[in-house]
């Protein structure tokens, strides 16, 4: 390990916020012997995406920004040490800078970033950009830009997600759409069209993880994780190095390495899908297809029902519901798809199955691989 | 005098950090940081470069001229103060000095922005003497 912190007998400190943290970090970097290119995983009790981003630390594949009060930090500890030993990640840092009384003088009651404004509030809102939808409608953008991709290929996943709506009877929206519906559906931030964007709905999930022993006593079949990576990157769109690939480059192929399958072995894929854009990187982040390649992958409705890449069967973000964290709902088809629970909408022979869940602006990916006793 | 309404959500007031950059807009002057240490120009404006972890950064003016990396055109504004200028583009432009920042494309078509546009800055005057950075086809 390595330590500092920042004290002075005064019980003031001049420096705070993001430059306290940062010079507390390079000082423990230091003292461990080791470099912020070293660091792979973050533990923040606000917000680990924003500190990761400010600092410059790339792509760390740990993150933990649990909040406990002022045991947080032994709670980061604590699970940095468990992904360690796990083989998630190498070197994490964890962070904390607290100066009630120079913020005091510095008539500041706003604390960590007292040193600056929220810089989503000063260097992009004044331009306009919608929330959520611009950054995604860049990233659209970008795609389009680089590869060729088409607004009928991205229409193309807001159709054939509607068709596994058709069979969910809980779903949003049923009625079948075609490309043009989508086309022809009001432009909200150009490329994405109304139809190209999630739903806003009511909806709650929960899930129950035990160990592989308690499980196999309960009446249902289990459903195993056997991989699981997380990665992040920007906080801000504009920060986003790449905007055609996500840090789900990073995760995906880490859970399926940890779970010992290809892309080839999935037999249902749920990758949110807060807007067709975010669908089509996910394809090819987790390596279903080449980069670039989305939009052909996608056109002939190979993600749909009798497809050979069944994805987003609940009928996804785009027409089963979204309340604005989806996450969950990818975990909870998952499990079904794997039992055998899904009715009319149900693959046949599931025995590995993908959540995917994105964070944020394209901020965080996490990939979950679950299986049934025959996967593994 | 009364101030003139405000058009779009402004920009905070600066921070002690952002100060120097709000101040040079009332120049109508493009300032990015650049950190001396590992010799890379910082955009957002931070307290320690995200290379290196270097403090010393210094302020330096920019070309003022960059190039369009994505643009969307934003049809329903979020901000009610906006929808009478909808549609408009959101640009992220990629400036000489290696760094990229979000920003309007202004003075033409919206429509007819695109990824790889040459782009040069403009400014749009805030209600209270700043000026925010936008930017202008550079062709022409």
């Amino acid at each position: 390990m390595g330590v500092a912190d920042a004290v002075s007998p005064t019980g003031v400190l001049d420096s705070h916020g993001r430059a306290l943290e940062a010079a507390v970090v390079k000082e423990a970097l230091a003292d461990a012997g080791l470099t912020l290119a070293d660091v792979d995983g973050v533990c923040h009790p606000m917000s680990s995406i924003q500190f990761a981003e400010y600092l410059g630390i790339r792509n760390p594949v740990f993150t933990d920004s649990t909040m406990t009060g002022g045991s947080s930090f032994e709670v980061h500890v604590e699970h940095a040490a468990a992904a360690i030993a796990a083989g998630l990640c190498d070197v994490v840092v964890g962070v904390y800078a607290g100066t009630p009384r120079g913020d005091r003088a510095r008539g500041s009651r706003r604390g960590p970033r007292g040193a600056g404004n929220e810089p989503l509030l000063e260097w992009e809102l004044p331009y306009g950009i919608r929330m959520p939808m611009g950054p995604y409608a860049l990233a659209a953008d970008r795609h389009m830009a680089q590869f060729g991709t088409t607004s009928e290929q991205l229409a193309q996943i807001a159709v054939t997600t509607r068709a596994w709506a058709a069979m969910n009877p809980k779903a949003r929206y049923r009625e079948p759409i075609t490309v043009d519906d989508v086309l022809a559906s009001p432009m909200e931030s150009s490329p994405l069209h109304k139809l190209d964007c999630c739903l806003v709905t009511d909806g709650a999930g929960a899930f129950v993880l035990t160990s592989v022993e308690r499980a196999r006593d309960l009446p249902k079949p289990p459903v195993y994780v056997l991989g699981a990576a997380t990665c992040h990157g920007h906080s801000m769109i504009s920060q986003m190095a790449d905007l055609t690939v996500t840090p789900g480059a990073v995760s995906g192929p880490a859970a399926f390495a940890m779970a010992g399958v290809k892309p080839g072995d999935v037999d249902v894929l749920m990758g949110y899908d807060s807007f067709t854009i975010t669908a089509l990187l996910h394809l090819e982040d987790l390596g279903f297809c080449a980069k670039g390649e989305g939009g052909a992958f996608v056109e002939d409705g190979k993600t749909g029902p009798g497809g050979s890449l069944p994805m987003n069967t609940n009928g996804g973000g785009l027409s089963y519901t979204h309340p604005g964290m989806y996450g969950m709902f990818l975990i909870v088809e998952a499990v079904r798809q794997l039992r055998g629970e899904c009715g009319d909408r149900q693959v046949s022979g599931v025995e590995i199955a993908v959540a995917h869940g994105s964070g944020m602006v394209l901020s965080c990916m996490s990939t979950l691989v679950l299986g049934t006793e025959a996967a593994l | 005098m009364t101030a003139p309404e405000p058009t779009r959500l402004e920009p905070p007031p600066p921070s002690e950090l952002t100060a120097p950059f709000w101040d040079a807009t009332r120049r109508r002057e493009l300032l990015v940081q650049w950190c001396n240490s590992c010799d890379h120009a910082v955009f957002y404006p931070r307290e320690v470069c995200p290379t290196c972890l270097g403090d010393d950064l210094e302020w330096r003016t920019a070309a003022g001229t960059g190039t369009v990396y994505a643009v969307t055109v934003e049809h329903k504004p979020m901000d009610p103060r906006m929808r009478d200028q909808a549609p408009y583009a959101i640009a992220l432009v990629d400036l000489e000095e290696g760094v990229r920042m979000m920003t309007n494309v202004v003075g033409c078509d919206p429509d007819s922005v695109t990824a790889g546009m040459p782009v040069r800055v403009t400014w749009e005057a805030l209600s209270d003497g700043r000026n925010l950075p936008q930017f202008e086809p550079a062709a022409g």
